[in-house]
Order: structure tokens, then C-alpha cells, then sequence
């Protein structure tokens, strides 16, 4: 597990209380765990995610992420449909420890609330609620 | 008391390394509204000679094989079982051991699992198997609720061929829930009469047992080809998985799980437990799957070694959200199963299977020719029903005086088949016997 | 220090079965062909599966090899919290081989096998005895399904009231099988944390106890090896508001001859054959999980029920409240037949001690260790006591690489990671057929791996160095599963 100070946490994104991230392109938006999420959860095995088309709403479970020993569920941090699903995830999902933001994305979302996005955390204010978590 | 290692001198020293006074005094965090007020009211304890003299007299009671044979399936079936099985499934690294979370001090029952998966899904013909469930009831059950959350639709059809208390069983599991169960009738070849299922059904599954209780092999292909259409699946189940060395299995015919009874590879009767519930699907339901798995993998060395897997499904992990709350299963008897299956090979168990169905024919045929009908004319494996002259049930009853088991009545369960009798011949029993009971059915 | 029981030894490789062998060998005694063979159906039969071919002494061969990578009890201890690891007394196996009960067909009529139904009658007998409840059914085929029955009994009888209820409470150190067989009926588990002292406080319980609940569900001790000293004030909560107390007994071997569970306010109890009473875990089971019951809910027991009719034992099912079947016969009755040796064996007095003895083998371990490894609750434990890798923090060292290098010293790990509300938790049940030798040599040995774990802890991390194989790839079996060959 990383230390607090290892972690990634890039500037361009949003980070949801649950530890999902989101970045916005356009009218649409990338969805994935942080890399705090995946230290946590260890390596990665399975990623459950939903079927493209699918509506989600904002705080709504839409998946699961498996380690060996643990599950999560995927909370949504936006509401809007889905797009599309990261389909690399079924054969490698350790692109989700490896890349969290890049490669390990999970979700394309067709945002339907783009304020929902705004009231989500910066890099800086998701650090401090994870040193709080410490 | 020679399970136990402590002397006095132990236990005083004990205590004071504890720092109580007294045994008793450990308790001391049990409230008095908690505490026995008596000792508890058990026959005092026997020595190991005086257990041996009782325990033989009550299985002297206790139900054996009666002398003049039994002729009884319907679910527990008398195979010979190879003394190979029981001296190595006797072996305490085997019998003694935990269950294998611990995988490097626990190669011995991963591989020996392993094996017995690999070897249900060859005999099924389907590609994951479990490494067990409780008993074919139970596996029925947990196979029904597997379709529901597969297709997510709360409705599962059973046949009336499937064994009774199978079918008890699945209402039991089904019950709180809230999920319905349709009951589907046999018609009159006694196979399942898929015609009362109408298009739109909307089910989840339909279970169909081959052969079934009434020993006859069922066309699963056919079954499966119409409930595909709809998105149903079919769980075919079993009982006497013998049957598959001579006749095409679920997983060949379009089962999406077959699931059913092991006791018949090397596990004795035993009044009706410890038995194996065998439960097999295709790969893209495998993490759906009930119960515990056990995966290929390499230490860090690169070596092939075993280990449990896809626990994230499981009660420990998953918890309420658990494919199943099973947790201990049926291990050892899965490992017997595999001994059992070694030992007969693909070549015994293909024989084996044959002379089961060679000798219940010429049974049947016999008996055919002595006054009791065909019930049925399907093609069965090692069991059959009969429909006896009038008057037979006290002629059953005095030969179950003479020790014959010359059949299961079937009246209790199907009404309409008074005076129908369900016979069952495996391989114990010789040409000599079976030319016995026809005369002793005949007199 | 004395010297470490674990070493090394000549043990063979052993390929997987259908690497050896050769088409045509055979194994398997076949009986002779003395009737015609039939005729065979059309296009229902086909040419029978690919199994391999072995000879006796393959097949021997094999499954000794494989049962010499196998730990079992017979071999060392198995310090498992809450699993009872304790012997299993071999006169009991050979008598589960005794023809007349190994023979058994289950639907025999009664008149042939009053010997087994005899037996289970007594076994119901001294386990309501035994836990101080009044009707019992030896049915579920293992703990949890003797968990799904009382589950199902408690649901029945609310719905037998007209009260359907739909959550029950589930504490926080419960065992998984606890919530997973609540949701099997339909009850939305409500968790309760244990407070402060690591057992559950009466308000706590209080707070979340409804008209809508259910009851609560139990273990006692629980599984931090906590004796739930408040639990009759809660079972009088629970039941004031209509509910029922479910009992895990699965820790029952710290309390035998000591506690009624009727006078404690349970109302439903399970208890494991293959825990408490001595029959082998058999590397995953059989086991066997037979409930207990008060008076009141007898009617809602699984049937078939062994009554007595005409003079003697008959099976009945004659019984409209009850919640069913839920075994194909009447449950494992080869391993109920080795409880019932082992309780003849022991008797009143047997069991009393051996529950002292295993409550005075946890004290003897919590008090040696509780300078050497974090205790998160110094207080007198019962059968089993927990630990954490707290200390062992500041070297990096987690409760896995300890139990990995506890192998090497010859011991089965304890339970790892369980309970949940433990971080790193440590739980250590030695149990009372365990000598005072083997006991010290487990603490020295877990001395010597916290030595370890200051000075060298390169050699935990890449424990065990003894074992055939060393550490597996779990994440790769669980990304790629290979489920058969």
C-alpha cells in the first residue's frame, strides 16, 4: 500500500467522497478509481461494470471492483448515461493499479447534470479528507 | 481421560502463570442469569471397549444390506466401493486437515480437488465444476437460485420427475423469498411434459432431473433448444451420475448447469449422509457459482501449485451479498469421489455403467415376463418402474420380512402410480440373486 | 530455546492424474458379465467420458503422495480461532464403518434401521442437554445450513403471527455465514458494533431493536473470544419488542457444562459437529450443523422429525409449521454417529473439563504473548483470544508474513484477518487437546518470529522457505482462473 505522499493525484480531475474520479470532456466524462483506491484494494482481478446505454445516477452503485481478499462497490459520482466501458478491463484489470486515470479508466458518461461535477473535490481538498482518513 | 494431556501439575502451573486460583475461576466473566444450575444430564462416559460393544449392537440394528438384497435406489445407491478408497481417503493428512486457506500446507487436498473438478466436467461435459456442495438436493437449490440471479427473473419451473425430496428441498430454499416455483407434470412415457410451458414464460430456469425418479433418461437437447429461445436456462440434475458412462450427459445436450448426487462414486450409504453435492456450469458462469473453488496457479519459485479462488464470491468476503452462505462443504467426500474415479479409470467407468444397465434390463425383462408391466416404455439406466399384479403390496411386505427390498412403492409420492414399484440393480448384485428375487416376487 | 519442530524432509513430486497412467490400465475389480448385454437405445447413448486409465499401485501411489503436502491434525497444531481444531479420536472412524450403519439405505423401512434412528434420537437428546434448549434436528448438512434453518424458523414464526419482519441485528465480529444466510430469507442485516470492552453493550442493542426486526444474531463467546456477558439483558430487549435470539454456537467448546443457552435468552442455536464434538474437518467437510430449540418453536423444526409410533422410531413429516426440508435424507448421519461416540466417550464430566482446559490453554497463550504481540483486549478471554500486528508495524511486517513463517516452525497458522474489527487480527484458539509442550512450543515460536520480525524480516516476507511450494500467486488464479485441466 502507498504512503500519502506516494500517491497520485493529478490536477485535471474530480475526486467523489468514495474515491471515484471524474474528467470532464465536453459533455462527457471519464470515470475511474483513484490511485488511493487502488493501493488500498491491492491487486485488482475483476472489475464489474455495467452495459453501455445503461442510466446511472449520481451516488448510485454501478459496479464492483475484487482483489483477492476484498470487494468495493463503484459508487457514481456523476448521474447521465453510459457511453461506453473500458473492455481492456476483462482480460487485464490490473490496468487499473498500473494507470488508475489513464489506462484504468472504467466509464465514458454522457454527464446529464454538469454541476454535480463542479460540487465533486479538487486534488488539494481530497488529499486533505485523505490524511484525515490516516 | 486420554484426549486429554493435562496432569495436575500442568494445570496448577497453568493457573498461576494465569494468575486465578482455580478453573472455575477462568469463568469469571459469565454471569450467574447465564450459568447451568445443573451438571448437564448425559450417561456417564463409556471406555473405548464398552463403545465398541455398543455402537456394534446398534448397527447390528441399524439397517445393513437385508440378506436377500435390496433392490432400492431413489437416490442412495449400494455400489462396491474399492478398498483403495477408504485406505487413502483414510489417511489423517486427508481426513484431519483444514480447509485449504492455508494453500502451502495444503497441496495434498487442492490438487486431489482440482482433480475431481476437472474430472466432473469431463463426466458432465461442461467446463466448471465445484469442489462440492451438501447433497444434490441442496445443489439443486443453490442452482435454481443461480439462474434467478443470472437472468434476473424471479419465476423457475421443476418437473414432477424430479426426486421428492430434492423437490422438498428447492421449495424450502425457495420459500422465503418469494420466488415461484411452476410445477411441470410426466407424461405418460414418464419423461417431462415441457407443453405446459407456453411462450413468454418468462422463467429463469427449468429443472429437469435425467434419468429421474422414475428411471428414465429425458431429452435434455430437446429442453434446452426451447428454453434457449426464451432465455431460459436449463439445469438438468441427477441422481445416479453412473448413468454417464453410457448415456450423453447434460453439458453435451445443452444444460447450462447440471448439478445433482456423488454418493455414488465410493461413498457409503450411511443412512442417507455424508453425501456429495456435484455441481458443474460453462465458463461464463463461473462467478456465479455457489460454493468454493480451487484454481491452477504458480508459487514464486514458477512452480504449479493450487489454490482456493474467486473467494470474493463467497460468505467471508461477499457476506450478505454471497453467491451462497455455504462455507464448510463436502471435501472429503469429493476426494473419495476422485479415488473412486481413478481407480475405475474411463475404461471400468464406462464398463461399470454398462453392466449396470446390462444387468437392470434383464430384470426388467424378467420380471416383464413374470406379470409386472412396463410402467414406461423410455429407456432407463439402472432403475425402473414396474406396475405390480393386484394384491402384490402384501406379497412386498412379507418378503421385506424375508429380507428383500424387492422395490420403493412409489403411492406416497405419485398417486396415480399405486401399486407401481421402483427397482434399482447395480453391479453388486449377481445373476443369481436377481433370478432369486424374481422367483421370491413371483411366489 | 529448544530446538524448531519444523524442517524439511524427502517428500516426492506427483503429476495430476491424467498425466500418468496408460489407456487400458486397470484399477477397479469388475465384476463378472453373467447376464446378456442389451440392447442399447438410439441416439441417447454415446462412447463415455475421457478419464484416465491407472493401476492400483497408480492410484496409491498418487493420493499418498499428495496426502504427505497435507498438514492435518494428526501432524501438529492448528491454533484456528473459532474452528475448534481439537483431535479426532480415531475409534470413532472405524466405528462410522461398521457395516449395519455404513449400509444404510436412508429409505429403509423403519423396522430395518430402529439401530440409526436410535442413535439420533439419543444424539438429539444430549445436545439439548448439552446447551440447555428442548428440541433439536440434526438435518443441516453443516453450520451455515443449520444457520439458513434457524433463519428460516425465525422468519416462519413471525409469519406464523402475522408479523413479517424484515432486518435482523448482525454484530460486527460476526461470522460471514451470519448475514449471508440472513439474506437467504429475505432479512436485511443491521450491524451493531461491539463497544469498548469488545462485547455488545445493552443500548447499543437497544437503539437499533424495532418492530420491524426480527431478532439478533449471536455468538457466544464471541469471536474475539469474548465471553457477551450483557446477553440477557439483550435477549430481554430483543424479545420485549417481539424478536428472537439466534445462537452461533460455533464457540461452544469454550462453555460446555458451564452455560444453559436456554436460561441465557437464546431461542435458536446451532452447533458444529465438526467444531466442538471431535469429528474431522476432512479438509473442507463433511460437517454437520444440527439447531436447537425452545419448546416454543419446535413446531417450525425441518422434517423429516424421528418420533415415536407403535413402540418404536419412525421418521415424520407429519408436521404442518415446520419450515421444510432441507437435506435429501436426515443429514450427515456418518458424521453425527462419531459426535455420538465422542459425547458417550466423554460424558457430563469430560466435556465439563475439556471446556475448562481449552478456556485455560487461550488464558495460559494471551498471557505469554501479551508482551511480545498487541492485545487489543486485555480481559480474561474464553477459548480463543486475538491478537493484532500493531507492534509489528514499525519493520513493515504484517499478521501474513507471521503466519506464512509460522509454517516453518511446524504449526498451521491461526485464523488471520478475522474478526473484521480487529486490523491485523491474530485469532489463536489452541483448544484443550493440545499438551502443555505443544503450547510452549507454539509461543516460543511465535516468540522467535517477532525476534524475527525486528531483526530479519526479509526472511518473513519471504515465508515459508520449508514448505513443498512457497507462496502461491493468488491474484493471478483469481485475474485467469483455471479451474480444470
Amino acid at each position: 500500500m502507498k504512503e500519502i505522499d506516494e500517491l497520485v493525484l493529478p490536477e485535471d480531475v474530480r475526486y467523489a467522497q468514495s474515491h471515484e474520479w471524474v474528467k470532464l470532456e465536453g459533455g462527457e466524462a471519464l470515470v475511474g478509481i483513484s490511485d488511493y483506491a487502488q493501493s488500498q484494494l491491492g491487486d485488482i482481478v475483476f472489475v464489474e461494470l455495467p452495459a453501455a446505454g445503461e442510466e446511472l445516477t449520481r451516488e448510485s452503485e454501478f459496479g464492483t471492483v475484487e482483489s483477492v481478499k476484498a470487494v468495493a462497490e463503484l459508487v457514481s459520482p456523476v448521474s447521465g448515461e453510459v457511453l461506453s466501458v473500458n473492455e481492456t478491463l476483462a482480460d487485464e484489470p490490473e490496468q487499473v493499479n498500473k494507470d488508475p486515470y489513464g489506462g484504468g479508466w472504467m466509464l465514458r458518461v454522457k454527464v446529464s447534470d454538469a454541476g454535480e461535477v463542479d460540487a465533486l473535490m479538487d486534488a488539494g481538498q481530497y488529499l486533505e479528507v485523505l490524511k484525515g482518513l490516516e | 481421560m486420554r484426549y486429554l494431556p493435562h496432569t495436575s501439575e500442568d494445570i496448577q502451573y497453568m493457573l498461576e502463570t494465569v494468575g486465578v486460583e482455580s478453573l472455575d475461576a477462568l469463568f469469571s466473566t459469565v454471569p450467574p442469569d447465564c450459568r447451568r444450575e445443573a451438571p448437564m444430564d448425559l450417561p456417564a462416559p463409556m471406555d473405548e471397549w464398552g463403545l465398541l460393544a455398543h455402537m456394534e449392537a446398534l448397527s447390528v440394528e441399524g439397517g445393513g444390506s437385508p440378506p436377500g438384497g435390496s433392490f432400492v435406489g431413489a437416490g442412495s445407491y449400494e455400489h462396491f466401493i474399492p478398498s483403495v478408497v477408504r485406505a487413502l481417503a483414510g489417511r489423517s493428512e486427508f481426513y484431519t486437515a483444514y480447509t485449504p486457506y492455508q494453500p502451502e500446507m495444503t497441496q495434498g487436498t487442492l490438487q486431489a480437488i482440482y482433480e475431481y473438478q476437472t474430472l466432473v466436467t469431463r463426466i458432465l461435459g461442461l467446463d466448471a465444476a465445484n469442489a462440492s456442495l451438501y447433497d444434490g438436493a441442496s445443489a439443486l437449490a443453490e442452482a435454481l437460485l443461480m439462474a434467478i440471479r443470472v437472468t434476473r427473473r424471479p419465476r423457475v419451473a421443476l418437473s414432477r420427475g424430479v426426486h421428492p425430496h430434492h423437490r422438498q428441498v428447492v421449495r424450502t430454499y425457495l420459500g422465503p423469498t418469494g420466488y415461484e416455483i411452476v410445477e411441470l407434470p410426466f407424461g405418460e412415457d414418464g419423461t417431462t411434459d415441457l407443453s405446459a410451458l407456453k411462450g413468454g414464460d418468462d422463467l429463469a430456469a427449468v429443472a429437469v432431473q435425467s434419468p429421474n425418479f422414475l428411471g428414465c433418461v429425458e431429452d435434455l437437447q430437446a429442453a434446452a433448444g426451447r428454453l434457449h429461445e426464451e432465455g431460459s436456462l436449463l439445469v438438468a440434475s441427477f441422481t445416479e451420475p453412473l448413468a454417464f458412462g453410457l448415456f450423453t450427459p447434460p453439458g453435451l445436450q445443452g444444460a447450462d448447469i447440471a448439478c445433482g448426487e456423488g454418493q455414488s462414486f465410493g461413498i457409503p450409504q450411511s443412512y442417507g449422509g455424508p453425501l456429495l453435492g456435484i455441481f458443474a456450469t460453462r465458463d461464463k458462469y463461473m462467478r456465479n457459482m455457489p460454493g468454493r473453488l480451487v484454481g491452477k496457479t504458480v508459487d514464486v519459485e514458477g512452480r504449479r501449485g493450487f489454490v482456493l479462488t474467486l473467494a470474493t464470491r463467497e460468505q467471508h468476503i461477499r457476506r450478505e451479498k454471497a453467491t451462497s452462505n455455504i462455507c464448510t462443504n463436502n471435501s472429503l467426500c469429493a476426494l473419495a469421489a476422485s479415488i473412486y474415479l481413478a481407480s475405475l479409470g474411463g475404461k471400468g467407468f464406462r464398463g461399470l455403467a454398462r453392466l449396470n444397465y446390462d444387468k437392470a434390463e434383464y430384470l426388467k425383462s424378467r420380471l416383464g415376463g413374470a406379470g409386472f408391466e412396463k410402467a414406461f416404455k423410455t429407456p432407463t439406466f439402472n432403475e425402473f418402474v414396474l406396475k405390480a399384479p393386484p394384491g402384490f403390496d402384501k406379497s412386498h411386505a412379507r418378503l421385506a420380512d424375508r429380507g428383500f427390498s424387492a422395490g420403493l412403492p412409489l403411492g406416497r409420492w405419485y398417486p396415480e402410480l399405486e401399486n407401481h414399484y421402483l427397482l434399482c440393480v447395480t453391479e453388486t448384485k449377481k445373476r443369481e440373486h436377481l433370478d432369486r428375487l424374481v422367483e421370491e416376487m413371483t411366489s | 530455546m529448544k530446538e524448531n519442530q519444523g524442517t524439511t524432509g524427502l517428500v516426492l513430486n506427483e503429476p495430476l492424474l491424467w498425466e500418468k497412467g496408460g489407456r487400458g490400465r486397470e484399477g477397479f475389480s469388475m465384476p463378472e458379465q453373467d447376464v446378456d448385454r442389451a440392447a442399447l437405445p438410439e441416439g441417447l447413448t454415446h462412447e463415455g467420458p475421457d478419464l484416465p486409465d491407472l493401476s492400483e499401485l497408480d492410484v496409491v501411489r498418487h493420493y499418498t503422495r499428495l496426502s504427505q503436502w497435507n498438514f492435518g491434525v494428526d501432524t501438529g497444531m492448528y491454533p484456528l480461532g473459532s474452528c475448534t481444531m481439537k483431535y479426532n479420536p480415531k475409534i470413532n472412524e472405524d466405528l462410522a464403518q461398521l457395516r449395519g450403519f455404513a449400509g444404510a439405505h436412508p429409505m429403509s423401512p423403519p423396522e430395518q434401521c430402529q439401530g440409526a434412528l436410535r442413535l439420533m434420537a439419543e444424539l438429539e437428546r444430549y445436545l439439548a442437554a448439552i446447551t440447555g434448549l428442548d428440541a433439536v434436528s440434526l438435518q443441516p448438512a453443516a453450520g451455515a445450513q443449520g444457520e439458513l434453518t434457524g433463519m428460516l424458523m425465525i422468519h416462519a414464526y413471525h409469519q406464523d403471527r402475522g408479523s413479517q419482519r424484515t432486518k435482523i441485528i448482525v454484530p460486527d465480529t460476526a461470522h460471514g455465514t451470519n448475514p449471508a444466510s440472513a439474506a437467504l430469507c429475505g432479512l436485511r442485516p443491521v450491524p451493531v458494533a461491539v463497544g469498548g470492552e469488545g462485547i455488545l453493550s445493552t443500548a447499543d442493542v437497544a437503539r437499533v431493536m424495532d418492530g420491524d426486526t426480527a431478532g439478533i444474531m449471536v455468538t457466544n463467546p464471541n469471536t474475539l473470544g469474548l465471553f457477551e456477558e450483557n446477553i440477557h439483558e439483550i435477549a430481554r430487549i430483543v424479545h420485549d419488542r417481539g424478536g428472537l435470539v439466534y445462537g452461533d454456537g460455533a464457540n461452544m467448546n469454550a462453555v460446555m457444562g458451564v452455560v444453559d443457552a436456554g436460561k441465557m435468552g437464546v431461542d435458536v442455536l446451532h452447533l458444529n459437529l465438526h467444531k466442538t464434538f471431535s469429528t474431522p474437518h476432512g479438509g473442507g467437510g463433511p460437517g454437520s450443523g444440527p439447531v436447537c430449540v425452545t419448546r416454543e418453536l419446535e413446531p417450525f423444526l425441518p422434517v423429516p422429525r424421528i418420533v415415536e409410533s407403535g413402540g418404536r422410531l419412525v421418521l415424520s413429516e407429519d408436521h404442518p409449521k415446520s419450515v421444510g426440508r432441507l437435506h435429501c435424507f436426515t443429514g450427515n448421519f456418518g458424521v453425527m454417529l462419531k459426535a455420538y461416540a465422542y459425547i458417550r466417550t466423554m460424558g457430563a464430566e469430560g466435556l465439563g473439563l475439556a471446556s475448562r482446559l481449552a478456556v485455560l490453554n487461550a488464558n495460559y497463550v494471551k498471557e505469554r504473548l501479551k508482551g511480545t504481540f498487541d492485545l487489543p483486549y486485555d480481559r480474561p478471554c474464553m477459548h480463543e483470544c486475538v491478537f493484532s500486528d500493531k507492534r509489528q508495524k514499525d519493520y513493515k511486517i504484517t499478521t501474513l508474513d507471521m503466519a506464512k513463517r509460522l509454517m516453518d516452525y511446524g504449526f498451521h497458522p491461526p485464523t488471520v484477518y478475522f474478526p473484521l474489527v480487529v486490523n491485523g487480527s491474530i485469532m489463536v484458539e489452541p483448544t484443550e487437546t493440545e499438551s502443555i509442550e505443544e503450547i510452549d512450543r507454539f509461543i516460543e515460536a511465535m516468540e522467535s518470529i517477532a525476534e524475527e520480525a525486528a531483526e530479519n524480516p526479509d526472511l518473513l516476507r519471504t515465508a515459508p522457505s520449508r514448505t513443498r511450494l512457497r507462496r502461491l500467486d493468488e491474484t493471478a488464479a483469481a485475474r485467469r482462473p483455471c479451474l480444470r485441466d
